[in-house]
């Protein structure tokens, strides 16, 4: 059961990667880039919605500020526009102050009952 | 495949290089047993990740506005999210989440255990 899964995940991610990389030729490769960050926050979103615990969700939100920060900077150099950068700084303050706010609000109760 | 100058050949490899990194990160968060260990193998490589992209567009753009705010923007990252991941893994300790069954040692409660019975 346990190498059946391990296939299963690993075939979704091959087949992710001919689809992206090999299959159509035409997109540019800045938005062939975004589209593996894109795939690497559907893993962040199936973690958020099965996550067994409240800070699992915290984490999972915490990882997709950092990760959206990445997709800005590429979107930067895809179009040539300088202000994507500033949103992401923008994007990484409030994702930096909203997990601090989540932990402190976690700390020292049980949210899950 | 159009031509490209030195220092943006250099510039897309290193973003390639975050981006795998961003991939593994994610990978990790989710096959891991544990909070723990998913704030482990998460906040450390996706970090890297983001910065190493960060620092791929300042060789890509070299000494322009882009490449002056892609520094900031990674040194505030590598600033803040350690900061961020300390916050969730103490205050998930004390909220009481449990560990993963194959854990062999929890130094943390046998502190708090040990200045609980001094005072």
């Amino acid at each position: 059961m346990r190498v059946f899964r391990w296939f299963i995940g690993l075939l979704f991610i091959a087949a992710f990667f001919v689809i992206n990389f090999v299959v159509f030729t035409e997109i540019p490769f800045n938005y062939k880039l975004i589209n593996v960050l894109l795939f690497c926050s559907l893993f962040i979103l199936i973690r958020v919605v099965k996550g067994p615990s409240v800070a699992d969700r915290i984490v999972a939100i915490d990882i997709l500020g950092i990760l959206i920060i990445g997709i800005c900077a590429i979107l930067a150099i895809a179009l040539q526009r300088s202000y994507f950068i500033d949103i992401g700084i923008a994007w990484g303050l409030q994702s930096f102050i909203g997990a601090l706010a989540l932990a402190k609000f976690l700390e020292g109760r049980s949210l899950d009952a | 495949m159009p031509d490209l100058a030195i220092n943006q050949i250099i510039g897309y490899v290193i973003i390639c290089i975050g981006v795998i990194f961003d991939l593994f990160g994610v990978l990790g968060l989710v096959r891991l047993p544990d909070v723990y260990n998913r704030l482990q193998a998460a906040t450390k490589s996706v970090t890297f990740g983001s910065a190493g992209i960060l620092f791929g567009v300042f060789v890509y753009s070299g000494f322009t506005a882009m490449g002056f705010k892609a520094i900031l923007c990674a040194v505030f990252i590598l600033l803040t999210s350690p900061v961020s991941a300390h916050a969730v893994a103490r205050a998930a300790h004390k909220a009481g989440i449990k560990l993963t069954d194959k854990t062999i040692i929890d130094l943390y409660r046998q502190d708090k255990e040990k200045s609980e019975e001094q005072k």
